[in-house]
């Protein structure tokens, strides 16, 4: 209670012992109120994580106990086996695979071709750049079929070169918001390096680049987690079981119509989202600026 | 978005008249023109491969009776289309649902979103904390952990049912299933809730202090101040949500698959079926060419609509 009264600064005359009681009675209201909804919220992911500890006859007897009676670990071993001789290992090491290795691709061409558009000035720039934003709104359904008749031509079903290919281009989302980054750099540090000699590519790679790194992590983050959580594509181009990425394989694992082992179901399903979580933990500020400040979906 | 480019075209129109004096002009501007595009090419390159050469072709098969199976197809003209509207009840279900789930979960979620963006609005102890626990669902939502899960919590034995000792098959009724999907969608209102309230931070305290001088209670500071001057956000995450709202996909895949009785059969969970199960690509590529229609008709309404509810306030920048 004295907490309240000394945070609240601005109470330099001491208020009347009435009003600081409706103080306090409002602030214990308010966080009864958000804590009390934030748990609704978390509820669900924090039962998950429960489930996948407790034991095959406890998941559907003790259901919404976030605590297990007995604490086991079976459901982790049994479900990293897989299924069809290919376990979780497979599956993990071709989601870091594709997550990784597209991240990579996507974060470097949208820093190079938001250079090109937010510093040189050059002829039909404004047209590009409308394009460019235009493709934001473009339902990928329209893309993705003639796409798909080229690649199965190309025998490319089941590499992962559909996947990873069209990420030389960057991708519009990262490439606006590593531009409004730059534009907030002032240009007086490019000009005096052109004054200097240097180029437009001296300029990007001494000058801009190491200044757009928060920019790069948070395009890096967010591109991360939406491969990871990409499941269309990789649907419709793996589908070899050895190939299959983590989200593939849960929903393979997760039939209605084959297993029955809800332990190492939400055991696999609870350890897939640890990559995230640990992500947004560490960098969580990155995260919020780059939402609120571009407006970047989740 | 225009207003920022606008803004950084006219300062950088300053600085090529500052240049002129030191370079002959021709020589830079052309010098600028190579690197602009060369700085460009890797998305130029992937834009015509990838996108726009792709879109014709989607045209113009939403012509054809193409599949990937048989060597011959040929041009049908409209059929593909009259089909759609006159001969496929699923077609029509697919859009029913599609519509319903848009305008009712983008509302809710925008509600949501910004009542609890007011909540968070504030000074007190804690509130980054909360922040953190409202967004983490949205981090995760789109994952198919995350669907398995809203699947088990809503199946027969599921957690909805353990606590409210219910035993109500809310996936495989009619009409509780879509809403099951409605609620995972509101669930996850942390990306428009961090826009909301970083608009909120920017409105002037003096504004409430002299409406509060004023007489004037919270509700009416709500409507007169708050939501007036938070219109150009409201319509930024508008527009967002609607055109991600009708691409639904991963969700209606895993939880419901459409199920039951195509109540949830949305509208790119069709397309899906339509091209790559029984591969008729032809088909499924006039609905996308129809999706892509909507979409643009619905961003085109709202844009038009903004001029009389959305309120720009004269001194920005």
């Amino acid at each position: 209670m004295e907490t309240v009264s000394t945070a609240s600064g601005r109470a330099a005359v001491r208020a009347p012992r009435s009003v600081l009681q409706h103080k306090t009675f409002r602030t214990v209201i308010y966080h009864g109120v958000v804590a009390g909804l934030g748990y609704v919220m978390l509820y669900p992911i924090l039962w998950l994580f429960a489930s996948s500890f407790k034991g095959r006859a406890e998941i559907w007897t003790n259901v919404s106990s976030l605590i297990p009676q007995q604490f086991t670990l079976e459901n982790y071993i049994n479900g990293w086996r897989g299924f069809g001789g290919i376990t979780f290992t497979t599956f993990y090491l071709n989601s870091f695979f594709y997550a990784g290795v597209g991240t990579l691709l996507a974060v470097a061409a949208s820093a190079v071709v938001a250079y090109g558009f937010a510093r040189i000035n050059f002829t039909g720039r404004r047209f590009w750049f409308a394009c460019m934003l235009s493709t934001l709104m473009l339902p990928v359904q329209v893309q993705i079929i003639p796409q798909y008749i080229v690649f199965s031509q190309l025998g490319w079903i089941n590499t992962f070169y559909p996947l990873l290919l069209p990420r030389f281009g960057g991708q519009a989302f990262f490439i606006f918001m590593i531009m409004q980054f730059i534009r907030g750099i002032p240009r007086d540090l490019d000009e005096a390096a052109e004054m200097d000699g240097c180029g437009k590519g001296g300029v990007f790679f001494r000058i801009i680049l190491p200044q757009i790194t928060p920019a790069l992590i948070t395009a890096a983050i967010f591109s991360f987690y939406w491969t990871w959580e990409d499941f269309l594509s990789p649907l419709i181009y793996l589908n070899a079981p050895r190939l299959y990425t983590v989200s593939l394989a849960l929903r393979a694992f997760a039939d209605p119509s084959g297993t029955t082992d809800w332990g190492a179901i939400f055991a696999m399903s609870s350890l897939s989202l640890v990559p995230v979580f640990v992500i947004f933990i560490l960098f969580q500020r990155f995260l919020v600026e780059g939402i609120s400040t571009t407006g970047l979906k989740g | 978005m225009s207003e920022a480019l606008s803004v950084s075209s006219s300062s950088q129109h300053a600085n090529d008249q500052r240049r002129q004096s030191v370079k002959p002009h021709k020589k830079r501007w052309r010098h600028d023109n190579w690197m602009g595009y060369l700085f460009i090419s890797p998305w130029l390159i992937a834009f015509f491969a990838f996108t726009f050469i792709p879109i014709i072709a989607s045209l113009v098969l939403a012509f054809t009776n193409y599949d990937v199976l048989s060597p011959t197809w040929r041009w049908v003209g409209l059929e593909n289309f009259e089909r759609m509207f006159t001969r496929d009840p699923r077609y029509i279900k697919s859009l029913q649902a599609t519509f319903f789930y848009a305008f009712t979960a983008i509302p809710l979620r925008l509600i949501f979103a910004l009542a609890v963006a007011m909540l968070l609005n504030t000074n007190r102890r804690m509130v980054a904390g909360y922040r953190a626990a409202y967004y983490a669902p949205s981090i995760v939502g789109g994952s198919v952990a995350v669907a398995v899960m809203w699947r088990e919590i809503f199946g027969r034995n599921g957690l909805i049912n353990a606590v409210f000792g219910t035993d109500v098959a809310w996936l495989g009724n009619p009409n509780t299933a879509i809403w099951t999907l409605i609620l995972l969608a509101v669930w996850q209102f942390g990306s428009p809730m961090l826009i909301f309230l970083a608009g909120l931070k920017q409105i002037p305290r003096e504004f409430y202090e002299a409406a509060s001088i004023d007489g004037a209670n919270g509700w009416q500071q709500f409507w007169r101040i708050t939501l007036p001057l938070l219109t150009p956000i409201i319509f930024f995450n508008l527009v967002m949500q609607l055109i991600s709202g009708f691409m639904v996909f991963t969700q209606a895949f895993v939880i419901t698959g459409g199920a039951p009785l195509d109540t949830t059969l949305f509208y790119a969970l069709y397309i899906y079926q339509r091209a790559f199960v029984s591969l008729q690509m032809g088909y499924a590529s006039a609905m996308a060419w129809v999706l892509l229609i909507i979409i643009a008709v619905l961003t085109v309404l709202v844009f038009r609509s903004s001029s009389y509810w959305v309120f720009y306030s004269s001194q920005e920048d």
